[in-house]
């Protein structure tokens, strides 16, 4: 038996590539590995509503559970740099049910979804994907496909069966730890993050609160830094009695993808998306909408070239084209913006956080308004050849 | 001459990073849930090692 597509993982990535395909009339299976998807998650769980709506979805309480309409930035020394809306900006999601809830709108598409269920190689035949194997509680199985697509996140393999090396440089990806917490919250409506070299070494601390008093507190942090992100984070959650007093609900970890994507994300009957594709924003490490909307890419174009009857890398290179198009090109940005601040040390960062606002930190998370920061970088003799990488 | 990757079961989360760090192919995350070390693919490099938010990969 085969399938026109056979997609595989199920997080946001695969569940909106597998319901997309559906949508447009294919056969489609959707395998995940875990026997429960969306869980545990690797994820501060954060949205913005703008993401949210991309994906074609209305915030649904069962999911989208806290409203967040604002952010509070903490450079080093402390200084706080806010911005609040009088709407919602965003959302702090439930990711298990969330997850699970895109998997079932995939499966109400059409689509045939298997949790439990792990890929274990591609059949390859004069080099094209032609389909896939895959164990189920110990049965081997294998299945024809026109196309595969590669969705199984930071510790993807798939890709790398076909020949596309998919690895993370540990320059190019974040370490991340987080305990979701009962706590007391100040304001239950604003996301947190505190920056600096002894706080978070290339990364941040976040607070994402998820209720009046649940939050998830985490950290990411360059994953070439000496040091373990769960001492960082113990360390910061020490030095705050608020935090120090809380308890821990659950405890979560990941690695964060935050450089460029791989080399080329298709070829003969096989796309890459997502994390495994390195699809994430550099500076925030959002990676929902992102695997999202180029799962939702790669499903169209896998049924337009299903129907020309032509899966060969040239033609599913258009998804490729599409993606740079839609967010390629905003995410490389935000890559070089990342590379930039990495490069500023603590008395860089205060100094920035004396001439910038909440919306300035807003829009350079977006990959807008790069100009300004520049022009503020350039005033330090030090900083002039940095700033020029941002033009 | 360098060892081999070991995985500290106390300490590991299963989370999947030190799988997609590796150059080697040598890890892998069964069902999602268990971290696998595959001795023959491991050179010992210690990328895992330096990249894991909690410190239960070692090489020895
Ligand atoms: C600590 C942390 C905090 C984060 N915070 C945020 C945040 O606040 N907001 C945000 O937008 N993003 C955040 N992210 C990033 C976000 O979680 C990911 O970018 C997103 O989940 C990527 O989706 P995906 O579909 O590509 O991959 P995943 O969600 O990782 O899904 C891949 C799936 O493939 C499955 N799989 C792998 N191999 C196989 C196989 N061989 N067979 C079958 N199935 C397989 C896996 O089990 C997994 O379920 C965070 C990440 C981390 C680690
Ligand atoms: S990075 Fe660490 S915690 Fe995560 S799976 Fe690997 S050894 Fe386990
Ligand atoms: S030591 Fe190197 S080769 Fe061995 S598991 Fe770790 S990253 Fe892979």
């Amino acid at each position: 038996m085969g399938y026109d597509v056979v997609v595989i993982g199920a997080g946001p990535g695969g569940s909106n590539a597998a319901r997309t395909a559906a949508e447009e009339g294919l056969d489609v299976l959707l395998i995940e590995k875990r026997q429960e998807i969306g869980a545990p998650k690797r994820c501060g769980e954060g949205l913005s509503v703008g993401g949210i709506k991309n994906l074609g979805l209305t915030p649904d309480p069962r999911w989208a559970i806290n409203e967040i309409r604002g952010a509070s930035v903490y450079a080093p020394n402390g200084k706080r740099i806010s911005v609040r809306y009088p709407e919602t900006i965003g959302y702090v999601l439930e990711r298990k049910i969330f997850d699970k809830h895109l998997a079932m709108n995939a499966a109400r598409a059409g689509a045939k979804v298997l949790a439990r269920t792990v890929a274990t190689g591609l059949i390859m035949e004069n080099g094209f994907v032609k389909g896939v194997r895959y164990s189920r509680f110990g049965e081997e199985i294998e299945t024809e496909a026109k196309i595969v697509v590669a969705a199984d996140g930071v510790e993807s393999k798939v890709a790398r069966w076909a020949g596309i090396n998919t690895t993370n440089k540990l320059m190019d990806i974040d370490a991340g730890f987080q305990y979701e917490m009962v706590v007391d919250l100040e304001e239950p409506d604003m996301l947190e993050l505190y920056f600096g070299a002894k706080i978070a070494p290339r990364g941040y601390v976040w607070i994402f609160p998820k209720g009046e008093d649940v939050a998830n507190v985490g950290i990411g942090i360059g994953g070439k830094e000496q040091g373990v992100a769960k001492k960082y984070l113990d360390a910061f959650i020490e030095s705050r009695p608020d935090l120090k007093r809380g308890s821990i609900l659950e405890v979560n970890a990941g690695g964060i993808p935050v450089g460029d994507p791989v080399d080329k994300l298709a070829t003969n009957g096989l796309m890459i998306v997502g994390d495994a594709a390195h699809q994430v924003n550099a500076i925030h490490g959002g990676g929902i909408h992102e695997a999202s909307v180029a799962g939702m890419i790669a499903g169209k174009v896998a049924a337009e070239a299903i129907q020309e009857g032509d899966v060969s890398e040239a033609r599913l290179m258009e998804y490729e084209h599409l993606w740079r198009e839609k967010r390629g090109k905003i995410l490389h940005k935000i890559v070089k913006l990342r590379q930039a601040i990495e490069k500023l040390s603590d008395d860089d960062l205060n100094m920035l956080a004396e001439k910038l606002t909440g919306q300035d930190l807003v829009d350079f998370a977006n990959g807008k308004n790069f100009m300004k920061l520049a022009k503020i970088m350039m005033r330090r003799p030090r900083l002039v050849s940095i700033a020029k990488g941002l033009l | 001459m360098k060892g081999k990757a070991a995985i500290n079961r106390e300490l590991c989360m299963a989370c999947g990073g030190c799988v997609g760090v590796c150059p080697f192919t040598a890890l892998e995350l069964e069902n999602g849930n268990k971290l696998d070390l595959d001795g023959e693919s491991c050179t010992g490099c210690g990328i895992c090692e330096r990249f894991c938010p909690v410190g239960a990969i070692k090489v020895v």
